[in-house]
């Protein structure tokens, strides 16, 4: 399968990489918190096929303890969206860049500056989870304006009539969320989350990549059997929370890129 | 008519909408149809109302404040939403919300509570109907509103303290959503006020529809005339909403009284935030802000859509009066009518104390949403046993 010429970077990258037999790894890492720049160099050197950045909100309504401790970590300590946005072009990582935030940010500065700002920052995507896709068109068409990529997130309660019209707004990949719930790392893999992966595949050929709630290597090599690759967000940022620093992001990163080539 | 239904997308003007992640759509709008359908049968309705009647003690008395209207020189009316069952208005939304939780086939309800009063309210309609219940609480509000988290103990619900972000009503809305992210299937998020996703901003509106009518009604049986001011206090708006819709198409002036430490409309900052945009109190980038109010209940940062919508074409207007002026209005009442309002309701008050040069010969219909038993300790602290004024 040949990318289709009109994607952007990021859809691209990730339809290379899988169509050249690899599945997909995305790292998230909370942007502002101490120590987060070096963790995206890392976790890029350590084999992530792209890399999320949080940009820190005072609401995280889909974020479990992990990532809303280091939300706020990072928002006590002044993070702002043009503090974690002008560090991004300096990050040596070679792969590209989502941001992820809520949508109130892209809002209040108006989706054009907004989304003016991602471009000139060096990201390539944005997924705002609160955002769905009913309320999404003027946002999307204001990002693809500028070339980027709104990946939307397909639920596990998303019906299947729904599905192919989410599928094909979103851009970049598709984000099916493993399970009914908030980020954070589970002890097992959801059922739900092989089910929207598949569901999705069946309507798409975009990449398909499963996130929240993959807590191990072995986790996501099971939820790859169906998706594309997973997203880790939980498991990255409690290493950082926990003083691991970009070695133990790095650690961590390498040891799902190996579970996850191992097959 | 002024306060119509919103449209399709759930708007009221530009405010409103369904700002939630993709997880909770289908559940909004499995909501919305089953609300739609239930709201058109008049065997939900009766019995809505037969519950409220036998159970809640609707209708509640309009009275006349001679002391205080002398004092004033306005003519005080005030609806008497803390004789309810649970000691608010609260209960009637949540009367509504419960019963269509059971046509909905869900056996377990998630609330918010700021004062502790809509927590009280579904805790009671859950015990009242046999279902599960989950409060969540900012830390903040379970200490100042001690009482209020015992009571939900006693009616059988699990009260969660959260303390996240600014540990108030804001958060305790965050921690009720991401509950009902994860628990969607078989639960019923029971939300206090005319906020969040579409269709609650209209749902909550129209179970509290009763104030505004009963209030007109009894109104014109009085005087044989509307009043010429309405007046209610503002946290999300939903007592507000409830007395508003009963005058919006008459002359009356229709005021919403909001804290000065989370004055949303009053800022007019449009923002997104528990699954709604509307008025919004926040940083410069956009991020929410936390408010500070010495009522549990009105410290939101936020208001419904549908207040947005009227601030926005005039209809409305949104003063802001301060916790002192609160504290005094709190005592005014207390000791001219022998009525000790809740902190929230105290806000009305206080804007028509301060406002009452302007409005002299008028008459003025105050909604007074609560009692204020709850607030009692919070007080003797405040003011100290002997420093009542
Ligand atoms: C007595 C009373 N009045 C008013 C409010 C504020 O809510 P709303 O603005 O939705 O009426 C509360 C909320 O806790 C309350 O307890």
């Amino acid at each position: 399968m040949s990318s289709p010429s009109n994607v952007g970077r990021m859809e691209r990258h990730l339809r290379d990489r899988r169509d050249n037999g690899a599945k997909l790894l995305v790292a998230y890492i909370t942007g502002g918190y101490d120590g987060w720049e070096a963790a995206v160099e890392s976790a890029a050197a350590a084999g992530a096929d792209a890399i999320e950045i949080g940009i820190p909100f005072s609401d995280p309504v889909m974020d479990g303890p992990v990532i809303q401790e280091a939300s706020q970590a990072a928002l006590e300590t002044g993070a702002t969206p043009a503090s974690v946005l002008s560090s991004v072009p300096k990050l040596d990582t070679g792969v590209p860049h989502a941001v992820m935030t809520y949508y109130n940010l892209a809002h209040h500065p108006g989706h054009e500056r907004f989304a003016a700002t991602l471009a000139k920052s060096a990201i390539d995507a944005a997924i705002l989870p609160d955002l769905p896709l009913v309320e999404s068109g003027p946002w999307r068409e204001a990002a693809s304006n500028v070339g980027i990529e709104t990946i939307m997130l397909a639920a596990p309660t998303t019906p299947d009539h729904r599905l192919p019209e989410l599928c094909e707004a979103s851009k970049g990949f598709v984000y099916a969320v493993g399970l009914l719930g908030v980020t954070g790392e589970r002890a097992a893999l959801a059922a739900t989350a092989t089910e929207i992966a598949k569901r999705c595949k069946e309507v798409t050929d975009k990449p398909v990549l499963t996130g929240v709630g993959i807590g191990s290597p072995e986790q996501a090599v099971e939820a790859s059997s169906v998706a594309d690759g997973v997203i880790i967000g939980s498991a990255v940022v409690r290493r950082l929370l926990d003083g691991g620093g970009a070695e133990g992001v790095g650690d961590l990163v390498a040891a799902y890129r190996a579970a996850l080539d191992a097959g | 008519m002024v306060m119509t239904d919103p449209n399709k997308e759930g708007r009221f003007g530009d405010f409103g909408g369904r700002f939630v992640p993709e997880t909770l759509i289908p559940a909004c709008e499995e909501l919305e149809e089953a609300f739609r359908e239930a709201w058109n049968d008049a065997e939900f309705v009766e019995e809505f109302h037969r519950i409220l009647r036998d159970y809640g003690g609707r209708p509640s008395p309009l009275t006349e404040c001679y002391r205080l209207s002398e004092d004033l020189g306005v003519r005080l009316l005030l609806k008497r939403e803390d004789l309810n069952h649970t000691g608010s208005h609260k209960i009637n939304n949540v009367i509504g919300q419960a019963l269509l939780a059971r046509r909905m086939g869900k056996s377990r309800l998630v609330a918010e509570t700021g004062a502790g009063q809509h927590g009280v309210a579904s805790a009671t309609a859950a015990a009242l109907l046999d279902m599960e219940c989950k409060v969540y609480m900012g830390e903040v509000d379970v200490k100042r509103q001690a009482l209020n988290v015992f009571r939900m103990q006693l009616l059988g619900a699990e009260v969660e303290a959260v303390s996240s972000g600014s540990k108030t009503l804001k958060d305790a809305v965050n921690e009720a959503l991401r509950d009902w992210v994860a628990t969607v299937e078989h639960t019923h998020y029971c939300l206090g006020s005319v906020m969040g996703p579409h269709p609650y901003p209209w749902m909550v509106r129209t179970f509290h529809h009763v104030i505004g009518d009963e209030a007109h009604e009894q109104c014109l049986k009085l005087m044989n005339q509307l009043p010429d001011v309405v007046v209610a206090c503002v946290g999300g708006g939903s007592n507000a909403a409830g007395i508003f819709s009963g005058f919006s198409d008459s002359d009356a002036r229709l005021v919403g009284v909001e804290p000065a430490g989370g004055a949303a409309v009053g800022r007019g900052v449009p923002g997104v935030v528990h699954g709604m945009t509307s008025y919004l109190m926040q940083d410069e980038v956009g991020q929410v802000q936390e408010a500070e109010s010495i009522s549990a209940g009105l410290d939101y940062p936020g208001v419904g859509p549908e207040h947005a919508h009227l601030s926005a074409i005039g209809r409305a207007e949104y003063p802001a009066v301060t916790d002192q002026e609160v504290v005094e209005a709190f005592q005014l009442l207390s000791r001219t009518e022998g009525i000790i309002p809740a902190l929230e309701s105290a806000h009305a008050l206080a804007w028509v104390v301060r406002e009452a040069p302007s409005l002299q010969g008028q008459t003025v219909l105050l909604n007074l949403s609560g009692r204020g038993d709850k607030d009692v300790d919070q007080m003797m602290d405040v003011l100290g046993p002997g420093n009542i004024q």
